[in-house]
């Protein structure tokens, strides 16, 4: 068959017939190698005196060459390959998942003691070695962020508009595309540089104030927001829009009535997790809010502490030995704090997202 | 958004005066340009200030150059530092976000594949300081005899040449980058590899390839441009992040390869929010022209990655 | 050599939801068999069946036996990846691969196994193929071209090639023609007459006359009603199905008074 001319189609061999059952490894081959692999690990460990970074260590190597080398033997190497690149594939989700893990275990078991009623209650003022608390810091972050919001929510949400009602593929609208898809890379230090530059320039050097922070955190937000929204507003089918026009009724109330409602639950999805994203920004608030120990309510006035800033100066103050326990316990503390409040926005952008989702059927 | 209530047209007066709507489409879209040339202004201005405030840089030395002889070495040295950290964290989190977004995207079953996505999330959401104080205080205790043992057994590479004296170091500061940037990139390959056309994956399906033969096959290929400019993306965040070095890194502003020694290169970022509480006159201008410098380089690398993402979606 | 399959009380489901539910045929060897039927009722997912490629879609099970040579496809021992190795398969729409040329589209699939192949030996198996598939006189002189650069209708014919380079027992085709036009659609119908000396073919089309002129066997497919999961209403020759077929429901179809 193989040197012929022949132009009849390559039909199979008539004798032949090939078998389509291969000798295959069960379902819980990959369950029994693992507990062999981590068990023998665990066995020369535990004689040898590894550490348990040393037995996982081993454990994984063996796994990793035991069984592809079992499924090559039994099933051919092209399942052992198949098999090999699966367990790789599947370590890296668990070594992914190993710095979430921790650094949220890290979070809850030292910030958690730190959490009592002071906590919450009392500022930083006049307070050096233990005691005190974080109110001014969780007050400061409020204010900061709902300036922020304030700021972007609008902005963002209009600039959308117009991207999607009014300027479709022109020129303004293409530059505007591209320089938000800048804005989203823009690093939050130079947000912050950017804030502190400006203020400077109005206010003179040194300015300390807590309205230039929600600035820096408004130039981060807005292109997420903008992004989220647009997303939304695509989403939304032309035929409604159309519909509304047929009655006659003017573009800017299709938009009010019938396209941001119909995209609301999105947009508001959107803007949520764009705030918690800015919630724990750190090096913008640092350079123009500052710190401050005692609780400040005026955003135009002087410095204010913010959890972020707060948790970066409690764990890098130094300062007395003996104090240098509280400051960390204090970080650790506000910093589980901090991740609650993020995770809750998270959470209730989640919950909004999927209640407000257009119900599709499937 | 209040001024669409003032300027509302009533909706059963088909005879109202057609000037009221056509006002209020004129206002409305004045109001969403408006927003949209707003947004233009404000990035101008941020370059605009940056610029402004970093000519006055260009002459200093010495004291106000933090000891350098002018900007250009000031600047050097953090600038290597930048892009190292940012290397080391993308060496580490490119294999393993390829390898999570393939769980995610191809081994993983649906339903699991929604909650590890949700979980992977999760990571994009912790707070850059709080990974840094995690760093800072866990992760480099957790380092440290690893590092001893690599100085030990791997010190002719230069790369750990040491001596290790704290787990502080650039490498530990590339982990915990690795771990930001980590979430980033995994959406995006994720992305990628979900919009690979099931008609090609079936296609090697059904030819007999195994679950890895389809992906060589039918996902990689397709994906190529895709993942690079997630890799590229994922870099601009490494190399803007500030918090995470500046708490993790025990830096000296060295230029060196060595990455386990106490003798650390700093990042432009980390220098800033380390000395601006500090700084005053010149020295402020120094620390601008800094964010300067990072901001074109992050600008350059986010570029490149959209445009390959842009050229990729067309293409596909 | 070609092989006959068995397909004995088979139901297919997509997760809870039943799709097709009790169905009986045999499939013979080195005949052309065609399923029709109205959109949905589940002809293409009788045929994913066949290589085992349903289950690629998540949730997707079967019940019941396909047996083929003797051999279940659905016995525990048996490995899908070997199945679809023997069951080759060309889809709906013409998929080459984009990124490969059209001398290792062909190859796509015998490389998975012979990782080293020699170079007179891979361009007899591509030239066999291509001239199978009566693609090799079109692109002989361009074949390190990408096979996206092809017409619709060589790019099937191309898929075709792909799927007989491994030579398989059995081809499986699902609605190849329907994003064709009418000469490339009829360049495949003369390939599927040339192609059942060595193969078993089964192809769904929702082209009566297609299935009237390409088939030796005809298998009807129907929902029950509406909401209710699809079946095989009636398998017969063609040419019984065609000018006196036994169910009503197939004449009234045929006849084109639904559908």
């Amino acid at each position: 068959m193989a040197q012929t001319t022949q132009t009849r189609p390559p039909g199979p061999d008539d004798t032949a017939s090939v078998p389509l059952t291969k000798p295959q490894l069960p379902g819980w081959a990959p369950a029994l190698a693992a507990v062999v692999a981590f068990g023998a690990a665990a066995l020369v460990g535990l004689l040898l005196g590894w550490g348990v970074v040393g037995i996982v260590a081993v454990g994984w190597i063996l796994l990793l060459i035991g069984l592809p080398a079992w499924s090559t033997a039994v099933e051919g190497s092209r399942k052992g390959t198949d098999r090999l690149v699966g367990t790789v594939v599947w370590s890296t989700l668990a070594l992914a998942l190993l710095p979430l893990i921790a650094v949220l275990w890290e979070v809850i078991s030292r910030g958690a003691p730190a959490l009592n009623a002071t906590f919450f209650t009392a500022s930083q003022s006049g307070v050096l070695g233990a005691g005190g608390g974080i109110y001014h810091a969780i007050m400061g972050t409020l204010i900061v962020t709902l300036i922020a919001t304030v700021i972007s929510v609008p902005i963002g949400i209009m600039a959308a508009i117009y991207l999607v009602e009014y300027g479709k593929k022109n020129r303004l609208s293409q530059v505007l595309t591209f320089l938000i898809d800048v804005m989203t890379g823009i690093p939050s230090i130079v947000a912050g540089l950017f804030a502190l530059a400006l203020f400077t320039l109005i206010f003179g050097p040194g300015v300390r104030m807590a309205v230039g922070g929600s600035i820096a955190l408004s130039v981060l937000m807005i292109p997420i927001v903008v992004r989220s929204t647009e997303e939304m507003l695509k989403l939304v089918p032309d035929e409604l829009r159309e519909g509304a026009y047929a009655l006659g009724v003017p573009k800017w109330r299709t938009i009010v009535k019938v396209v941001l409602p119909t995209a609301l639950g999105g947009i508001v999805t959107g803007a949520t997790l764009a705030v918690a994203r800015v919630a724990g920004e750190t090096a913008p608030l640092l350079l123009i809010v500052g710190t401050f120990r005692a609780t400040n309510f005026n955003p135009f006035d002087g410095a204010m502490a913010t959890l972020p800033v707060l948790i970066f100066s409690e764990a890098t103050r130094g300062g007395l030995q003996e104090y240098i326990p509280f400051q960390l316990e204090r970080a650790w503390g506000a910093a589980l704090v901090l991740i609650i409040i993020v995770m809750a926005l998270n959470l209730l952008a989640r919950v909004v997202g999927s209640y407000f989702s257009p119900k599709t059927g499937r | 958004m209040s001024t669409t209530e003032t300027e509302r047209t009533p909706p059963r007066e088909p005879e109202a005066p057609r000037g009221v709507s056509r006002r209020g489409d004129t206002i409305f879209a004045g109001l969403a340009k408006g927003s949209g040339l707003f947004i233009m202004l404000a990035l101008a201005g941020v370059a605009l200030f940056l610029v402004l405030q970093s000519l006055p840089a260009i002459g200093a030395s010495g004291e106000n150059a933090y000891g350098a002889d002018n900007i250009v070495l000031y600047i050097w040295p953090l600038l290597f530092g930048t892009v190292l950290a940012a290397i080391i964290a993308l060496v580490i989190a490119t294999p393993l976000a390829i390898g999570v977004a393939l769980v995610i995207s191809v081994y993983a079953p649906r339903r699991i594949a929604r909650l590890l996505g949700y979980l992977i999330d999760l990571l994009a959401a912790v707070p850059s300081v709080v990974y840094g104080l995690w760093g800072r205080e866990t992760l480099q205790s957790w380092v440290f005899p690893i590092y001893q043992w690599l100085a030990d057994n791997l010190g002719w590479i230069p790369l750990f040449a040491g001596p290790v004296t704290t787990g502080r170091t650039i490498l530990t500061a590339g982990i915990v980058l690795a771990v930001m940037a980590l979430p980033i990139i995994t959406a995006l390959c994720r992305e990628v590899f979900a919009q690979t056309p099931t008609m090609h994956k079936e296609a090697a399906l059904a030819l007999g390839a195994t679950r890895w033969e389809m992906i060589k096959m039918a996902v990689f290929p397709y994906s190529r441009s895709g993942v690079t400019s997630a890799i590229l993306l994922g870099l601009g965040r490494a190399l803007g992040e500030t918090m995470a070095v500046a708490l993790v890194l025990s830096a000296s502003g060295v230029i060196t390869i060595n990455l386990i020694s106490s003798q650390n290169p700093s990042t432009i970022a980390a220098s800033i929010a380390l000395n601006y509480a500090n700084a005053s006159g010149i020295k402020t201008n120094v620390l601008i022209a800094g964010g300067l410098v990072l901001f074109v380089v992050t600008f350059a690398v986010n570029f490149l990655g959209r445009w390959l993402a842009a050229r990729g979606q067309a293409k596909g | 050599m070609a092989k006959s399959i068995d397909i004995s009380d088979v139901n297919i489901y997509y997760g809870d939801f039943l799709a097709v539910q009790g169905v009986n045929m045999t499939v013979k060897a080195r005949q052309v068999t065609a399923f029709i039927g109205p959109s949905g009722c589940g002809k293409s997912t009788v045929l994913r069946t066949l290589n085992r490629m349903h289950e690629v879609i998540p949730g997707a099970r079967v019940e019941g036996k396909v047996v083929v040579d003797g051999q279940s496809l659905y016995d525990p021992s048996v490995d899908p990846v070997a199945v679809r190795r023997q069951i080759g398969m060309v889809f709906q729409r013409p998929n080459p691969f984009p990124t490969m040329s059209i001398y290792d589209n062909v190859l796509a699939g015998n490389k998975l196994n012979a990782k080293k192949m020699k170079k007179d030996e891979a361009d007899s198996i591509v030239e066999k193929s291509l001239k199978g598939a009566n693609l090799w006189n079109e692109v002989k002189d361009r074949l390190a071209k990408p096979g996206m650069g092809l017409s619709g209708g060589q790019q099937q014919r191309l898929c075709i090639a792909r799927a007989i380079a491994v030579e398989p027992q059995v081809l499986l085709m699902d609605e190849p023609c329907s994003a064709l036009d009418p000469i490339s659609t009829s360049a495949i119908e003369d390939l599927i007459h040339e192609l059942k000396s060595d193969y078993t073919i089964v192809i769904v089309t929702h082209n009566m006359q297609q299935a009237a002129r390409v088939s030796d066997e005809t298998g009807f497919f129907n929902l029950k009603a509406t909401g209710e999961p699809g079946q095989l209403v009636e398998f017969n020759s063609t040419t019984k199905m065609f000018s006196n077929p036994d169910e009503p429901a197939t004449e009234a179809y045929i006849s084109g008074r639904f559908g």
